[in-house]
């Protein structure tokens, strides 16, 4: 069995699969059954600064969407950080980190945007014996409001800023947790960079109102009869928070930066395709709120076969290995040719793939009067749709045409590599050629 | 006195009320909201789908399981009941495992369709269950048009006429509307009083008169319909029955599957109804699994079905040749009575393996007998009473295209009428598309 360790800012966990600062970790009596049930690391729930802690609705925090047989897809929430004594919660960090030393511990904060605040709760936190700190920029509710949370995470000045504070009163990893609220996820992962952040973590959640209730005519979750918009999370924004973990793997000015992948992280393989784009490790928060602790145990399982398989021997041999591949849609190789393929044997003849084309793509499927769907090659321009509407897996298939053969659709032979840059079709590409 | 499944002759009361009525409940019972979400989910949605090709009806499948699933059933009804007005009854007693189902991809694809004729169920219960008739009548016509026959075809028919403005005047020899839906399914495809409950519904439509106790040759005449009405339609099933044409088949105890079946559709006390200890039926259609079944169902010790072909050429579906095992109905194939035994009363059955010779079934000459000391015989039925003048082709009413006789002015449909198999859904649509042609040449 592959070995999971993982080395994270010189911070050793078992596994890469950590917890998420989010409800789960609220509290010592939920780190110590995670750590049982065999996550790797804990990010503990948000903590604020000292005096009366910040309240919570009384009414449902959680709004969601699902997919077939309610399978939960996305879930949006409008709890805010940890609503217990700032000093019960370093008691219980201290203590659990004692009981745990080979687990990873790191303690989230939200406090106001002024140096005093982080001064003032810096050196408790290092007291408690933590391996790091994740700095919270990424709440999109409640807290922004008050000029936290995203409300940081969207000025690359006082991310930059606030991270300075914390390196210079903080003597372990400071980790600036960021926000997709915002147009251009590399600004705030260089503004942390040249803070001095040993790493960035993200996606945090996205603003998001889930759904309105059409008798009440108010957004879901309601609270007599009002709602507010919340931070959406689950499996539906994995996309988006890959795509930024992504952007800033593969961005010149943070290449490098370690990175903890959040984002609907819900099996292994979610979590070797955030590894892959270049996160040292990930964070869990919504499988584990809607399955349970025990759902560690499959990734961990499943990532291991997978490193098996592939001969990978540490999480080191694979992190950041698609980043290469990741590239500008100019990049792309414009002779590269593909026609869709349709296997007989498997299909069971829906006609969805006719509908999708026929309808609104390309007018490349044919459909005879026995039900047998066949590509016409001289329409398709390989845009796998047909693919993706297919109930049957792998029964249309995307081939690829040799170099040298003639593409029917253009009535051109498939060329070498050659991308957009150098097209005659792109007014710059003479420019790009003198 | 204890009655079993092993008290001799023919008997009531042979199981307790509890076990009455829990074998003769809902045989599908009805799927709850989050089931039909859970079923409805599992459509493709196909384009041009085969389920829709394959209903006699035309119902647009995949159109009202995706309205079920977006959590709007009475619409799903809606799409159903106007292809189908007898949805309800349909999504009960279609053979649904020969028809939609059967062509469902999800068959192709995991040999387990979308439940389509449950879903119909949870669709038009819902609807139904508000009591809310979802489809209102045009301006009135003032043609007349009499509908002979409350059975699936006629219902159908007399609805759709009522709905393009005619005045209908809907006629039956039985004491109560509904036909085979009332009088010729088994119990537990149908029970609480559903087929009585769907006709009430139907006929909130309004424009319908029903006129039940009137029979086609004795009373009415169809030279009467025709000079009094604009138009008649003839939906008058199939009321004789075949003989057995053998040995002893006037014995006691030997008696038609058909009104085994409609006593006990009728019977407001399962526990007065006689069944034998040693029951055979002859034949191997729906008729004859209905008869066996419920013979079962009432505690008859040991229930046979005895056809004379083999399993494959039975009519009965798949499902139902199951159903029947499963009841702990045997399935006797390649046999046909030579003979019922008995004193007066029957007491056995007398056998003959068959084979087929040149295509013609001939009895191998090895007999055989069984205990029996009731025989139903369900070996088809026979159009009765059909009007002089009609043209009859291999034993029904012809017709030509949407249900034309050949006299002007009678269509006819359902069972009754040649062409389609014998089967409810056939004879809605049927008497729907009668209707749709009666109204096109009333109005020209």
């Amino acid at each position: 069995m592959a070995d999971l360790t993982t080395d994270f800012l010189g911070i050793k966990s078992p596994n890469p699969f950590w917890l998420a600062s989010a409800p789960p970790t609220d509290k010592e009596y939920n780190v110590r059954r995670a750590f049982e049930a065999g996550w790797g690391g804990v990010v503990w729930k948000t903590l604020g600064s000292e005096g009366p802690p910040v309240v919570n609705v009384n009414g449902p925090r959680y709004g969601a969407i699902w997919g077939a047989d309610r399978r939960l897809l996305g879930l949006n929430n409008i709890e805010l950080i940890t609503d217990r004594d700032l000093y019960t919660n370093l008691e219980e960090i201290t203590r659990v980190k004692k009981d745990y030393p080979d687990r990873a511990l790191i303690v989230s904060i939200m406090v106001p945007c002024d140096e005093e605040s982080w001064k003032a709760i810096l050196p408790l936190v290092e007291e408690t014996g933590a391996d790091g700190i994740e700095l919270n920029f990424g709440c999109p509710h409640g807290m922004a409001e008050r000029g936290m949370g995203s409300a940081v995470g969207q000025v690359p000045e006082y991310i930059q800023m606030v991270t300075e504070w914390c390196k210079k009163y903080y003597s372990k990893p400071v980790i600036v947790k960021l926000t997709p609220n915002i147009t251009d996820i590399r600004k705030p992962a260089q503004a942390a960079k040249a803070g001095g952040a040993d790493a960035v973590s993200l996606i945090n959640t996205i603003n998001s109102i889930t759904s309105v209730n059409l008798d009440a005519m108010a957004p879901e979750p309601m609270i007599d009869g009002k709602g507010t918009h919340g931070g959406y999370c689950g499996p539906a924004v994995k996309p988006i928070a890959m795509n930024m973990v992504a952007e800033i793997a593969r961005d010149p000015e943070t290449h490098g930066l370690p990175i903890s992948g959040i984002g609907g992280i819900t099996t292994w393989r979610d979590a070797a395709e955030f590894m892959v784009l270049g996160a040292g490790n990930v964070q869990v928060c919504t499988a584990a709120m809607t399955y349970g602790f025990k759902v560690v145990q499959e990734m961990i399982s499943g990532l291991s076969q997978w490193m098996d398989e592939k001969g990978y021997t540490a999480t080191s041999d694979f992190i950041g290995k698609a980043v290469p591949n990741v590239t500008d849609w100019q990049y792309l190789n414009l002779n590269y040719v593909t026609k869709a393929q349709i296997s007989q044997d498997d299909c069971i003849k829906c006609g969805r793939c006719y509908a999708a084309c026929e309808d609104t793509s390309h007018q490349a499927i044919a459909m005879s009067a026995d039900r047998t769907f066949t590509v016409k090659d001289e329409e398709c321009v390989a845009c796998n749709l047909c693919v993706n509407v297919c109930p049957v897996e792998n029964c249309i298939t995307m081939v690829e045409m040799a170099q040298g053969a003639v593409d029917p659709r253009t009535g051109r032979e498939v060329g070498d590599y050659a991308n957009w840059t150098t097209h005659p079709n792109n007014p710059s590409a003479n420019v790009a050629a003198e | 006195m204890t009655l079993s499944p092993k008290t001799p002759g023919i008997a009531a009361g042979r199981l307790g009320a509890e076990v009455l009525a829990e074998n003769f409940g809902d045989l599908h019972p009805p799927l709850e909201r989050h089931e039909a979400h859970v079923a409805a989910d599992r459509c493709y949605f196909c384009h041009d789908a085969p389920c829709m090709t394959a209903c006699p009806t035309s119902i647009d499948i995949p159109l009202f399981i995706r309205q079920i699933a977006t959590d709007t059933p009475e619409a799903a009804a809606r799409t159903i009941l106007q292809q189908n007005i007898l949805g309800g009854m349909c999504a009960r007693v279609c053979p649904t495992e020969t028809l939609c189902e059967e062509v469902c991809v999800r068959e192709t694809a995991e040999g387990k369709p979308v439940e389509i004729g449950r879903l119909q169920r949870y669709a038009t219960d819902t609807l139904m269950a508000k009591n809310d008739h979802p489809f209102t009548r045009a301006a009135p016509t003032g043609k007349r048009v009499a509908v002979v026959g409350a059975g699936p075809a006629g219902l159908s028919a007399a609805h759709r006429l009522a709905m393009k403005g005619h005045d209908v005047v809907l006629f039956d020899a039985r004491p109560k509307p509904g036909g085979l839906n009332e009088f010729g399914i088994a119990s537990y495809k149908a029970p609480d009083n559903f087929a009585q409950a769907e006709v009430d519904w139907l006929l909130q439509i309004g424009g319908i008169t029903v006129e039940t106790g009137q029979k086609l040759g004795a009373g009415l005449t169809l030279e009467g319909l025709t000079a009094e009405y604009d138009a008649v339609f003839l939906g008058i099933g199939l009321a004789g029955v075949n003989a057995l044409r053998c040995e002893g088949e006037d014995r006691e105890g030997v008696e038609d599957a058909v009104d085994f079946i409609a006593t006990l559709r009728q019977s407001d006390d399962l526990s007065t109804l006689p069944v034998g200890r040693d029951v055979v039926v002859i034949g191997g259609g729906m008729t004859a699994v209905d008869a066996a079944v419920q013979s079962k169902l009432l505690g008859a010790e040991n229930v046979t079905i005895a056809y004379r072909r083999d399993r494959e050429a039975m009519g009965a579906s798949d499902f139902e040749k199951d159903l029947a095992a499963s009841k702990g109905v045997r399935l006797l194939t390649d046999v046909r009575p030579v003979a019922v035994h008995g004193n007066g009363k029957a007491v056995e059955i007398e056998l003959e393996y068959t084979k087929t010779e040149d295509g013609a079934l001939v009895g191998t000459g090895e007999t055989f007998r069984l205990k029996a000391d009731q025989v139903f015989k369900a070996i088809g039925q026979t159009l009765e009473g059909a009007p002089e003048g009609l043209e009859i082709t291999r034993g029904k009413i012809t017709v030509s295209g949407p249900g034309r006789t050949t006299l002007p002015g009678v269509w006819a449909g359902g069972d009754c009428a040649l062409g389609g198999e014998d089967l409810t859904v056939t004879a809605v649509a049927e008497g729907r598309d009668a209707a749709e042609d009666i109204h096109a040449t009333l109005m020209g």
